[in-house]
Formats: structure tokens, sequence, C-alpha cells
């Protein structure tokens, strides 16, 4: 099997390394924060998520204007992207972990989101025994890697802009409402 | 709520390490970070392995489009459990296995608890791959680099996962 050059490797469990420690000092490991996420009945693991997109947005679309980076976007194949996205949320509610913080629940100790782990192993060895057979039909409407800003032929800028005061709004809520 | 001794960072703090890091990682390896393509070569690996007629792994390697390769982002699985690993060493804050909204719920049983994560984990992991992304890979890789697919996956998985989590905890928690 084709590998990458070790230095990217290492780089590779270097990101990932620091990206576990994020997960787990901002509580995202805890199945019950994630729960009540889910239940909408608090909403960190939103803050953290939107933070972390407009922050992230900012860094890349500044690095990309300097030439320093490329967008690197899924294709949107309509079909696969909203069945997958049902049966992932789905799953993601019985088991109380999304895939990344399930790798950090996992190096937290829980025992709980080690069965969860061995459950995504099986889940993905049967959409390898199942994909060949629905290919067709779920990739039939490929719209291709488009972005919101190449779709509607503007700048990137207001929609980073919009990301960002979606994250500053969540966190003025969460601090009127911890105040009252 | 929390069954954790030491102080977490406030969201917002982890959200600006996790969109930092975002920017490392597009800025190094050019590539934005993702959980769930490593379990699709991991399995792939594994059932070329154990059973490559049973689980027709070469048909799907061939119809995927995508040669399993052992790469960057392969390599961020394992990363993440070090990282949490040794941030809840440092920090003294080992978790515990059964959450209370779960316990509240659905008891004590332990196997119950198990069960429900194993079959909960292979729909999300099936999901993931059938949408070629998760909570990282849409949810913020993806978000933050405005594209399509990722809203729209954002927006199934946050309506199905609401749904399914009420209807589950109908009148338990609390």
């Amino acid at each position: 099997m084709k590998r990458d050059p070790l230095g990217k490797l290492a780089l590779g469990l270097a990101t990932g390394t620091a990206f576990g420690a994020f997960l787990q000092r901002g509580g995202a490991s805890d199945a019950d924060l994630i729960m009540s996420q889910l239940l909408l009945r608090d909403g960190a693991v939103a803050r953290i998520m939107s933070t972390a997109a407009a922050a992230g947005s900012i860094g890349t679309h500044t690095l990309r204007a300097a030439g320093a980076t490329e967008l690197d976007v899924k294709p949107f194949q309509v079909r696969s992207v909203i069945l997958g996205g049902v049966a992932f949320g789905a799953g993601m509610a019985v088991l109380g972990y999304c895939p990344g913080t399930t790798l950090a629940a996992v190096g937290e100790g829980r025992r709980d989101a080690m069965f969860g782990l061995l459950g995504m192993v099986a889940g993905a060895l049967a959409f390898i025994r199942v994909y060949p057979h629905i290919k067709e039909v779920v990739e039939a409407t490929d719209l291709g890697k488009v972005t919101v800003p190449s779709a509607t032929k503007t700048s990137p800028w207001p929609w980073v802009a919009g990301l960002a005061g979606l994250a500053a709004a969540a966190a003025l809520v969460s601090r009127v409402r911890a105040a009252r | 709520m929390s069954s954790q001794g030491g102080a977490r960072w406030a969201p917002e703090i982890a959200g600006l390490a996790i969109g930092a890091l975002e920017t490392f990682a597009m800025g190094t390896a050019k590539r934005p970070l993702g959980v769930t393509s490593a379990f699709e070569t991991a399995a792939s690996t594994l059932a070329r392995r154990l059973a490559p007629q049973a689980s027709r792994v070469n048909e799907f390697v061939a119809k995927r489009e995508a040669t399993p390769k052992i790469d960057w982002e392969v390599l961020l699985a394992p990363g993440i459990v070090l990282g949490a690993f040794l941030a809840s060493r440092a920090s003294g804050t080992r978790g515990s296995t059964l959450p209370d909204a779960w316990r509240a719920r659905f008891g004590e049983s332990r196997g119950k608890r198990y069960a429900a994560a194993f079959c909960g984990g292979a729909l999300m992991m099936f999901g993931a791959r059938l949408g070629k992304g998760c909570t990282s890979g849409h949810g913020i890789s993806g978000t933050m680099q405005l594209a399509a697919a990722s809203l729209a996956f954002d927006v199934a998985m946050g309506v199905s996962a609401v749904l399914t989590a009420k209807l589950l905890f109908r009148g338990g928690v609390r």
C-alpha cells in the first residue's frame, strides 16, 4: 500500500495529538455534554464547533489569499450527503459521541466509547460491502466541489464574516444567559 | 452533569484552539482535519487481509475512485487518542463509563449501554462514509471552507441527531 513520507506521517500524528488534547480540554469527549447539546439543553458543543469553523475560516481564507494553501472540499453528491447526514446524526445521538470525540473518549479511558469504536469499524466494513451496490443511485446527482462563494460568484469574505458573527452571537447569548 | 474534576476550557477557547489547528493543517499538510476516512482505509486493509472474497473489497476499491493509502489523515486518528490520553492524565480528568443522561433514562446496565454504543457507532460511521465526512470533516473543516456539501450535511446531521435524541430520551432526563 502507498504511504506518505515519514515526516508527513509524523506531522499527522502531532496534529492529531493536538486535536485530541483540545477536544478533551474543551469537554467534547464527555457524552453528557454532547447529549445535552442534542437535547437542546446546553450549547457548549455548538459553541466549540462554530468558533472552530469561524477561526478556521479566517485562517484558511487568509492563507489562500496569500497563495499558501488551496481549498480542499468534498463533492456535493446530493443524495449521499443528505442520507449520510441523516444516518450519521441518528447514530451519533445513540452513541453520544461523534467520530473524533469517540477517539478522544477512548484516550480518556471511557469504556462505552471503546464499544462505539468497535461499532465504527463494523460500520466502515459494512459500507465497503454495500457501496458497490448503491454507488450509482446515491451519487446520481453530483453538483461537484462547489462552495457558497463559487456557486454565487461572490467574495468569500462576507461569508467568513457571517460565520464569525454567528460564533460571536452564540458566545454572547450564552454569557447573557449565564448572567441571569 | 460533569463527572470530571479539572477545570475545562471555555467552549470558545477550545474552538479557537481547534480553528488555529485547522489553519496550521491547511498551511502545512494542505489538508483540513477529518477523522473517518482513516476508518475506511483501515477497514479496507482489514477486509483485504482477512476476507478478500466475502467482503468484495476489490470491487469496492475499484468503484470508490480513491485508493486506500497510509497518509497524513490516517495518522490523525491515533493522534487524537494519544492527545486526549495525555491531556486527561495531565489534568486529572479521566472519564467515566456510563453517561449521566443515559443512566437516568436506561438505568445501570453496562451491557445495554455498550450494545447501544456499538450499534450507534456502526450507523454513524456508515453515514460518515456515505456522506464523505463527519462533525470534523464536514461540520468544521467543510463549513469553514463554505463548502455547499458540508453545509447540507450539517443541516441533515443536526436535524436527525436532535430528533433522534429527543425520541430516545423522551421524558427520561430530569
